[in-house]
């Protein structure tokens, strides 16, 4: 049986062997591009195939245990796996075979000019990394796993370091990830300290134990070192920095599957390794995440970068996850643990399905850079002429991600609603209240979402080219379209079949909850909490299908007689159609930035050169219209700035004198023979 | 309960009538506003004749246009021929109502729209670029009443599955008695308005493209694909009030598939359309139009009263 | 609000009964469409306006056909905003050399068949203008025109007749 630990042993390390060979190949390829970018890539595609293949073990219930103490101080390696592990694992193949697929393609344009080993190398540590984290079972583990996981996208990241965005975008995303990486230390330290073990099997009873002080505290910082990473406001102002000017198919993994990570370590907290827990903190999550799903979109509509509105985009599904987290810890103390498993069920759909669709997204911006050479949606259109099967497949993720039937999007939304709505069971008015926000905020967040992406699939895709590259922008390589194509089916298979995976999504819920969600399965679709709603996304892309294909028929029967003629586009009978008259990217989100313009706080800044004899002739108008990024001013900056203050005050203790020093010394075997018991 | 071939032949008496019934319903608004200003108007078979006449016409494409341009009247029509399959016009219980609840149907008019938003872009023309702007930032703004409507109403028939809701109502019509109902309609009406491109948030009859939102996304269309997406958008208006009449007021609802039972419905679905188009057409008359960045604040408004009405649920 | 609800509910219905102007005022050119299409054309007409250089006059009688008393949408016609929705072209004005061009491209940009109906003197040989250094010539000189209503400017009643005439409906 695929599920006996030994099996579940040899695919695992057959995933290793995979990357391994992977990394192998791309340093013996340093002299040799084409070895290290195909080698190095089809090691990483083998690698997570196989994990592929132990996820999917896994989330049928196999299990499997490696414990080896001796190999490092402090507990040692600890690896284990459960369906929740199994289930990140998937997310994290998922994307990581197409990505690699891709990479074999998008990696030829830096052969020459950067490091094809050190690219090859730091990708295959990244993902296997990436599938690891899932299975530590102790604090080493874990904290090694995920610093390797961070310094390696690092190192991915800062890739095009030609650019001086590029580094100071890496700098910030080393910085704030290490801060993260504190708040976790500090975390795990709390909850050993009550455990008494370092290992996470032995937490969720300790947890219970703690004081209330500690508790909360224990939660606050692993929520914060684990939102950090998942990309939650106000932790998330790396993302929108990091991930476009990360090589595109690490966009797409970093954003679709290493936030993830971020809220893997929320679910574990959450449910796992802390106990029961009061309604305040299923009430902050909740909050958080409605907050980073309207703000993430907001800032995703004003954006002429395409890869930069992509990360906002990622933000906002992040928050929409989230929301889902804070919804089951409020369901489950409130005592309604079968819709909690709901909450849970659906969040980690939209954790599946998001992973697929921005991956595909993020991929289909790396084929438009490659094609135009830019990543402004100023300098794009016309697109869908030049390259018709990225246009066709980039339609496809934006429908995804619109949230719109029969896709996948839609599906987790509809449950994470469901979800929502069902709210009304408790009855307690303060989560009532939070609720209401939380609906009327994810309403706001799908509707602006569908507008973001018009926007950026229209003025990227449609009219006419704004620029030379533009118009002259061609379809990338087979095996990225093959890519894309795959992820692309992926978007459609996880929507019209939901019943493929939510079973086993639903046996997660039961694992970490202790009941089962109401949800019922059949081929045409879903049904949620008895009679409380139902969908079948099959049987509505039939009937779309169908009814399709009946108007096609019928109206090319009725128009036979009249033709079809191709014509100017109307413009009140102006004698040219260029470019320039189109609707602008800035004009498009005009709207937006005007009815929410107390969010974006955005600065006005207008220059007039008049000629110097009368000011009656105008030289120059330069007109600058910029959001302020009202986090970094109002948070990181004071924070920053006390920081400074404070390692200005303690510098005194550098003084320089070898005395002083000396005392130091002194003093600190003192306290520490007085304090060791 | 019914017999499965007796469902699917309402559901298709049902498709039908929304299909050929919708011109009609437009057709009558714009005689009862014709009447209101004084004038005798054109007949309320108006919509038919215009809809055969541009099938006798030519098709004319923008070049620079693409595929989008030309697919998008036909899923319009077609999303909105599946919705009607979802929303009970005349029977409360449909062969097809497993294909998803309200929610599903709001989404399903999203679709249409991200598509009509895609194809005003088509054409690189700056009203269609102008219209799709605006079309979908009301329709983003719309939707977290509509939601929240929905949780008003869901929370007193405990389900969000539409034939749910009407059988829970009409078996007992107290649960609607209430301010909460009363308010969750007022913002559902206002929500019907906004996404139907009414008076007070869009002119339907505007010849000014400055002025336009649903029309301004419409100029470039021609012939049968004009037809198609003015038959969808006479759908849709039919859809949105059917819905709004059928859940808020569900008297009259067939519950059984009896023709006593259907016809009744049917005399009571028109009877309540009618009422609604008197009062589209006397509020167009009556209301001029808003600037389009005072819509938001009606958008809010309206979604004060949609949390009234949930509030008041609540107590 | 009350008192504008109760005025709209109570104001009468003041449309005037179709009026025939006189054979002098209208002008059939040519046929160009066939029966069928002026048949279907009868029942619902779509109109596009274009002001080819007029001084405002014809376009003022023309907005009179909206209102109460002429009542154009009874006829099934109806004002539109874009050409690629129009069946008819209403052209205004002698033909200045800068609307030449625009009204060439209006006519292209509408889908076949359709008519075009020049309305005033100006539209039917420059009236007044003829001759001016800015004018390119009468509607004709430009586009295939169906039917010339004269007058200057002429009344509604014959506006309408005249599109009437041109689709051989009875109205």
């Amino acid at each position: 049986m695929i599920s006996d630990t030994t099996i579940m042993l040899d695919w695992l390390a057959l995933s290793l062997v995979g990357f391994g060979a992977g990394a192998a190949a791309a340093l013996a390829g340093a002299r040799a591009p084409k070895l290290a970018r195909v080698g190095a890539h089809l090691g990483a595609l083998f690698g997570a195939a196989a994990a592929l293949i132990f996820a999917v073990a896994g989330l049928a219930g196999g299990r499997m245990q490696i414990s080896l103490p001796e190999l490092f101080p402090i507990g040692g390696v600890a690896l284990g796996v459960d369906r929740l592990s199994a289930f990140f694992i998937l997310v994290v193949a998922l994307a990581a075979i197409p990505a690699s697929l891709y990479a074999i393609g998008y990696t030829r344009e830096y052969a020459g000019r950067h490091s094809l080993a050190g690219l090859g190398v730091a990708f295959n540590v990244f993902i296997a990394a990436m599938l690891l984290v899932p299975l530590a079972r102790n604090v080493l583990t874990f904290l090694a796993l995920w610093e390797l996981m961070s310094l390696a996208s690092y190192f991915l990241v800062i890739t095009e370091h030609e650019h001086d965005e590029t580094l100071n975008a890496g700098w910030l995303y080393l910085v704030m990830t290490h801060a993260g990486f504190a708040a976790l230390l500090l975390g795990f330290v709390l909850l050993a300290q009550a455990a008494g073990s370092m290992q996470f099997a032995d937490w969720s009873a300790a947890g219970s134990q703690l004081g209330g002080a500690a508790h909360d505290l224990a939660f606050v910082l692993l929520a914060v070192g684990f939102g950090l990473k998942a990309g939650l406001i106000p932790l998330h102002i790396w993302l929108p920095r990091a991930h476009p000017v990360a090589p595109s198919h690490v966009s797409a993994l970093m954003s679709g599957v290493m936030i993830k990570l971020g809220v893997y370590g929320l679910v574990r907290v959450a449910f796992d390794w802390l106990g029961a827990a009061p309604l305040w903190r299923g009430e902050a999550l909740l909050l958080a995440g409605a907050v980073s799903g309207v703000l993430g979109v907001l800032y995703a509509l004003v954006d002429a970068d395409l890869k930069r509105l992509l990360a906002h985009s990622s933000v906002e599904n992040v928050g929409i996850i989230v929301i889902n987290l804070g919804a089951a810890m409020l369901f489950q103390s409130s005592g309604l643990p079968s819709l909690a498993a709901l909450a849970l069920a659906a969040g980690l759909y939209h954790t599946l399905n998001h992973a697929a669709f921005k991956s595909l997204l993020f991929m289909g911006a790396g084929a438009v850079l490659q094609a135009t050479g830019t990543r402004n949606l100023e300098a794009m259109g016309g697109l869908i002429r030049r390259m018709p099967q990225t246009a066709a497949l980039f339609l496809i993720g934006s429908l995804a991600i619109a949230g719109l039937p029969p896709f996948n999007g839609f599906i987790s939304e509809w449950l994470t609603f469901q979800g929502l709505l069902s709210s009304f069971q408790i009855s307690r008015h303060t989560v009532n209240l939070i609720f209401v926000l939380g609906i009327a905020a994810l309403a706001l967040t799908s509707g602006l979402a569908a507008a973001c992406f018009v926007r950026a699939f229209g003025i990227a895709f449609l009219a006419l080219p704004r620029s030379a590259a533009a118009a002259q922008a061609r379809e990338p390589g087979g095996i990225l379209r093959a890519a894309m194509a795959w992820q692309a089916l992926a978007c459609i298979a996880l929507g019209l079949a939901p019943a493929l995976l939510l079973p086993a999504l639903e046996a997660t819920g039961f694992e970490l909850l202790g009941a089962h969600a109401d949800l019922r399965f059949n081929a045409m679709g879903v049904a949620a909490g008895g009679g409380f709603g139902a969908v079948a996304p099959l049987a509505i892309a039939l009937a779309l299908g169908v009814f399709l294909a009946i108007l096609i028929v019928a109206l090319r029967w009725l128009g036979a007689r009249r033709g079809a003629r191709s014509y100017e586009t109307w413009g009140c009978g102006r004698a040219l159609q260029m470019a320039r008259f189109e609707y602008t990217a800035a004009a498009f989100a005009n709207p937006f930035a005007r009815v929410f313009a107390a969010l974006y706080r955005s600065v006005r800044n207008l220059d007039i050169e008049f000629h110097p004899e009368s000011r009656y002739f105008v030289r120059a108008i330069r007109y600058r219209n910029e959001g302020r990024l009202i986090f970094e001013d109002a948070l990181y900056r004071p924070l920053l700035r006390a920081i400074e203050a404070g390692a200005r005050r303690a510098r005194v203790l550098q003084s320089g004198n070898v005395h002083s020093y000396l005392i130091y010394i002194l003093a600190t075997l003192v306290a520490l023979l007085l304090l060791t018991p | 309960m019914e017999h499965p071939s007796t469902e699917i032949a309402i559901e298709i008496a049902q498709l039908g009538l929304v299909g050929l019934a919708s011109p009609l319903l437009v057709g009558l608004i714009r005689r009862m506003k014709a009447r209101f200003q004084g004038r005798r108007g054109p007949s309320v078979l108006q919509p038919y004749r215009d809809l055969r006449k541009l099938f006798s016409k030519e098709v004319v494409v923008s070049e620079n246009s693409s595929w989008i341009f030309r697919f998008t009247p036909y899923l319009l029509a077609t999303t909105m021929l599946v919705s009607a399959l979802i929303v009970p016009v005349l029977a409360a219980t449909g062969a097809f109502s497993f294909l998803g609840n309200i929610i599903v149907l709001m989404y399903l008019f999203l679709l249409g729209t991200f598509f009509l938003a895609l194809a005003g872009l088509d054409a690189g023309s700056a009203f269609g670029g102008m219209g799709s702007s605006r079309e979908v930032a009301i329709a983003a703004l719309a939707e977290p009443t509509v939601l929240i409507a929905i949780f008003g109403i869901a929370l007193r028939a405990g389900t969000t599955s539409l034939d749910g809701m009407i059988v829970r109502f009409g078996a007992e019509p107290l649960l609607m008695l209430n301010a909460g109902h009363l308010l969750a309609f007022i913002a559902f009406f206002v929500v019907a308005l906004a996404e139907n491109g009414r008076l007070p948030v869009d002119n339907p009859a505007t010849h000014l493209e400055l002025t336009m939102i649903h029309e301004a996304m419409i100029l470039e269309y021609s012939g049968r694909l004009l037809a198609l997406v003015e038959w969808a958008a006479a759908m849709k208006l039919f859809l949105f009030l059917t819905l709004i009449s059928n859940l808020f007021f569900p008297w009259g609802v067939a519950l059984s598939a009896t023709p006593v039972a259907l016809l009744t419905a049917f005399l009571a679905l028109a009877l309540k359309l009618g009422i609604f188009a008197a009062a589209i057409a006397l509020l167009e008359t009556a209301v001029a139009k808003l600037r389009l960045f005072r819509v938001p604040e009606l958008l809010t408004g309206s979604f004060t009263v949609a949390l009234l009405a949930v509030a008041t649920s609540f107590f | 609000m009350v008192a504008l609800l109760k005025y709209i509910l109570k104001a009468p219905v003041v449309t005037e009964p179709l009026e025939r102007a006189a054979d002098t005022d209208l002008e059939i050119l040519e046929r160009r469409i066939d029966a069928q299409a002026r048949r279907i054309f009868g029942r619902s007409l779509h109109i596009r306006q274009v002001d080819a250089g007029s001084c405002n006059g014809c376009e003022l009688e023309i907005g009179a056909l909206n209102n109460p008393y002429y009542d154009l949408e009874r006829f099934g016609m109806r004002f539109v905003a874009s050409p690629r929705h129009a069946d008819c072209l209403l052209v205004t004005g002698p033909v200045t050399r800068n609307m030449a061009d625009p009204l060439k491209r209006t006519y292209e940009a509408a889908p076949h068949p359709k008519i075009v109906v020049a309305v005033g003197d100006c539209a039917h040989d420059c009236g007044v203008f003829a001759g001016g250094y800015g004018v390119v010539g009468p509607v004709s000189a430009v586009l295939p025109v169906d039917a010339v209503v004269r007058g200057c400017p002429p009344e509604p009643w014959a506006i309408l007749s005249g599109i009437l005439a041109a689709l051989e409906s009875r109205g």
